[in-house]
């Protein structure tokens, strides 16, 4: 026997779920439309423009002619897990906007346990690129997806130190409580107090998503296309979404996390939450149009060498402080 | 001390020049666009002016619907594509009456004069796709009837297309306008 | 049925697939880079046996772009002729262009005048500059980064529109001829170039404030691909490749033909003989390519002569018997032409010696035990141009 609350809880999920898919799926045409906008600007040419008023239209053409192309697997692929490399990839994104309170009140769920629950769901990309690699019987996929997964291990682990760095002076995983706990001014955001766990969680974020400069994984000059080499039609378009989605599920921990969330001057609301999570994909579109990328060993390096110790050092000087 | 430097201060100068990448990047976002934006807008024509275009024929100045060419063949021997193809004019000719004219003339032991070919070529047809646009035909032009056009905005759906009857082309051109250079093909 | 992996299936694989694997150590990997991968511009097509991803063997397989050019010489006249030597490097044609020129001025004994010099020397030395363009954009783009190549462009439409007034055409340029040049440079076309040079001078800094010094960049090529004086004499590699190796061997200034001897310039030269030296080298050269320019501008405007000697050869001309070499410097290297007549229209042998071709064998050394990120890097820092590779 379901109980009141439970079928309430269901709906509300079904809801949240819904609202998730047609949120990745906006994202993601926005965030195509700017960053191509964007890269056309630094080039100094306009971009997508024909599609359209100023091609705002592009995005939705491309998509339509990546559903309307033929879906094909190489011979030799395992079709099983060839086809269930990409929604393994684009399913679990859909959980991970659940926790992210948008506004005072605009939470899907509010789970005590929520940044870890946006950090568990995430790893499991992984799995999809390593699979999506592995079953497409490509020799190129195969290096791209050893790279994938050595990268997304290595980079998770800073990213959960620097989080851990926020959680210890909050004394909450729940990113509503965190949000709250910052005030509204920039001065008084965990951005002041932690702008080392800013630095390094940034640069794993630019890891963890496989973005430029560390797009090791479909680097396309090295390994043609990596892991999606071989996938066609809306199999690369849902690698494509679930790239885009992880890009802004990223943005959006940072920002709860460390620039106030949806707190912020005169009024608190998810127009402030909206606006700096664009401002940081901006900055990782910046990023990735001005860098040449980085070689696969310098990139874990970087990890090892200078993030991880770096984050050890800033969570035991934090628990420190805390402490006192 | 160099350690402190290779370890500490270096990291950070090498940060600053990623930090200048993007100012440089940055800058050049605020920066007007550069572009033309094809269908809408082109370029000046005086950028087009020097550009060699396809081979066209040139009109004599005081009849520009018949082409200075005399026929001589240099540009066809001379060309490396191989894609020209001229076909000299044949001699006109003579009615029944003008032959027995020429044949009493002949026999009364006048100098006869048979008449000649127009040196005005009869078809010359030129192959677009063939052309590498060296110029070898236009410099050993003795007459310079052959000039680059500025023809550059052409594109055809097949390769039939790409042949050109210049000397259809220069009546055209001679039409339309008295200027010495037309834009389209 | 599922196809087995090349190696282990006999039928599996081309020929120099085949022949590759035969030497395959246990736990390899074998993958040709090419013809059709991004980063190897065109169709050059490499085997490569990897070991996770440090390169074992690499072996560049040639000829996925062949023409026949010099065969072509054969079965043309020499005037005809010209037009292919803007096809072989489509990055610096005018280098060809003077080198079969040359050639064949040698053959026939012609001194060309002092003007023509003057024009051959500033368009040679925009193409240079337009052709460390196009590689320098193209080998960013092959590090990883896009923009880049649109600033590079962006600088070198302006010289190919200075280009297109004398040469009539933007890429594949015909322009020299027996005796001179086709057109004379007009003044439209000079001030264009007295424009250019400031204003090129203004944006190499932002090129090395955005590339050059980005430490991203910097790690990528720097003690990659290490082709020294060693390597370079043993596999006749010229150009950038050897005075990134600290050679300071430019035919400009070593065997001085046309007026070079005339200028003030410095031939840039780096020791580390790795993927930056040649990099360092390049953005120098451009910087002394300008200066040249600007001496070359300066001398055309007193300048005796035309632009062609008068009554230059005809396309079908008859050059005496005998054998005749030329080699400029070209933006790779080494360009040489070696022509042979009999005294007839048609030459009896055109040999091209193109200096990618010597400069591409270094890489199957320069490349073992690096990464496969540094292969690329390599690959690029050569400069490659891959139909003057197969000709």
């Amino acid at each position: 026997m379901m109980n009141a609350i439970d079928v309430h809880m269901l709906i509300r999920l079904i809801i949240a779920v819904v609202a998730a898919m047609a949120w990745v799926g906006i994202n993601a045409l926005v965030l195509v439309y700017c960053e191509r906008k964007f890269a056309g600007h630094i080039q100094r040419r306009p971009g997508p423009f024909e599609v359209g008023p100023h091609g705002i239209l592009q995005p939705l053409a491309d998509g339509l002619k990546l559903m309307g192309k033929q879906l094909f697997r190489p011979a030799g692929a395992d079709a099983f897990l060839f086809w269930l490399a990409p929604m393994l990839s684009l399913l679990p994104v859909l959980l991970l906007f659940l926790p992210i309170p948008y506004g005072p009140m605009l939470t899907a769920m509010n789970v005590s346990l929520g940044i870890l629950l946006i950090l568990a769901f995430s790893s499991l990309n992984v799995l999809a690129l390593l699979l999506a690699g592995w079953s497409s019987n490509n020799k190129w996929g195969i290096l791209g997806a050893a790279r994938a997964v050595s990268q997304s291990v290595a980079y998770e682990i800073p990213l959960l130190l620097s989080v851990l760095a926020v959680t210890f002076m909050t004394g909450s995983f729940n990113l509503s409580a965190i949000s709250t706990s910052q005030g509204a001014w920039p001065w008084q955001w965990n951005l002041m107090a932690q702008p080392l766990a800013f630095f390094i969680y940034l640069v794993s974020a630019f890891g963890e998503t496989n973005r430029a400069p560390f797009d090791l994984a479909e680097a396309e000059s090295e390994l043609t296309a990596g892991f999606h080499t071989e996938y066609s039609s809306m199999g690369f378009g849902l690698f494509f979404m679930a790239e885009y989605a992880y890009m802004v599920v990223v943005c959006s921990v940072c920002t709860v996390l460390f620039l106030g969330g949806f707190r912020g001057p005169v009024a608190d609301g998810w127009w402030w939450f909206l606006a700096k999570t664009y401002a940081l994909l901006f900055l990782m579109i910046w990023v990735r149009w001005t860098y040449p990328r980085v070689r696969f060993d310098q990139l874990l390096n970087i990890n090892w060498k200078w993030l991880l110790p770096l984050a050890v050092f800033n969570l035991l000087a934090t628990a420190f402080v805390m402490k006192l | 001390m160099s350690a402190f430097r290779q370890n500490v201060i270096q990291p950070i100068i090498d940060l600053w020049s990623l930090i200048v990448g993007l100012k440089v990047t940055g800058k050049c976002f605020s920066q007007k666009l550069i572009t033309v934006h094809y269908p809408r807008e082109t370029i000046e024509d005086e950028d087009l002016d020097t550009y060699g275009g396809h081979v066209e024929l040139v009109g004599k100045p005081k009849d520009p619907a018949t082409p200075k060419c005399i026929s001589c063949m240099m540009c066809v021997t001379n060309c490396p594509s191989r894609c020209l193809k001229v076909v000299k004019a044949k001699a006109p000719k003579l009615t029944a009456e003008q032959q027995e004219a020429l044949a009493e003339a002949k026999a009364r032991g006048e100098k006869v004069k048979k008449p000649r070919a127009p040196k005005t070529p009869q078809k010359f047809i030129y192959d677009y796709s063939l052309c590498s646009l060296c110029a070898t035909c236009i410099e050993n032009c003795p007459v310079h009837s052959l000039r680059f056009s500025h023809t550059m905005y052409w594109a055809t759906t097949s390769r039939e297309e790409l042949k050109l009857d210049l000397l259809a082309r220069l009546r055209r051109q001679a039409r339309r306008k008295p200027r010495p250079a037309a834009k389209e093909s | 049925m599922k196809r087995q992996y090349a190696g282990t299936d006999p039928l599996a694989g081309d020929f120099y697939t085949r022949q590759f694997e035969k030497d395959r150590g246990e736990h390899t990997l074998v993958v040709n880079m090419g013809p059709q991968h991004p980063s190897t511009h065109g169709v050059l097509r490499i085997v490569i046996e990897i070991d996770g991803e440090y390169i074992l063997r690499a072996d560049p397989v040639l000829g996925y772009l062949h023409r026949m050019q010099e065969k072509m010489g054969e079965v043309q006249t020499w005037g005809q002729y010209i037009p292919n030597m803007g096809r072989v490097d489509y990055g610096h044609p005018l280098a060809w262009n003077w080198a079969y020129v040359g050639a064949v001025e040698k053959l026939m004994g012609i001194q060309v005048p002092e003007r023509a010099e003057y024009i051959r020397v500033i368009t040679c030395e925009l193409n240079r500059l337009t052709s460390h363009l196009l590689w320098w954009g193209a080998y960013i783009l092959d590090l990883g980064a896009f923009t880049p190549i649109m600033y590079s462009f962006d600088d070198r439409e302006m010289l190919l529109d200075i280009l297109q007034r004398p040469t009539a055409s933007r890429l594949t340029y015909g322009y020299f001829r027996v005796g001179g040049v086709r057109k004379d440079l007009d003044d439209r076309c000079i001030e264009m170039i007295k424009a250019f040079i400031p204003r090129f001078r203004s944006r190499l800094p932002m090129y090395k404030d955005l590339v050059t010094d980005n430490i991203i960049l910097r790690k990528r090529v720097e003690d990659i691909g290490i082709i020294d004086r060693d390597m370079c004499r043993r596999y006749g590699c010229s150009g950038p490749v050897l005075r990134g190796a600290g050679e300071p061997y430019d035919l400009r200034r070593c065997e001085p033909y046309s007026i070079y001897d005339r200028f003030d310039f410095e031939i840039p030269t780096e020791e580390t003989a790795c993927s930056a030296g040649r990099y360092l080298v390049r953005m120098a050269e451009m910087e002394q390519s300008l200066r040249i320019i600007e001496q070359a501008v300066e001398g055309l405007a007193h300048a005796e002569g035309g632009h062609i000697m008068p009554k230059a050869p005809k396309p079908s001309m008859k050059p005496p018997k005998g054998e005749a070499y030329f080699a400029v410097e070209g933006a790779r290297g080494k360009v040489g032409v070696y022509a042979v007549s009999e005294g007839k229209k048609v030459p009896y042998r055109i040999k091209l010696r193109s200096p990618s071709y010597s400069n591409l064998h270094a890489f199957a050394e320069a490349a073992q035990g690096t990464l496969l990120a540094d292969a690329v890097a390599t690959l690029g820092s050569l400069d490659l141009i891959i139909p003057e590779i197969d000709r």
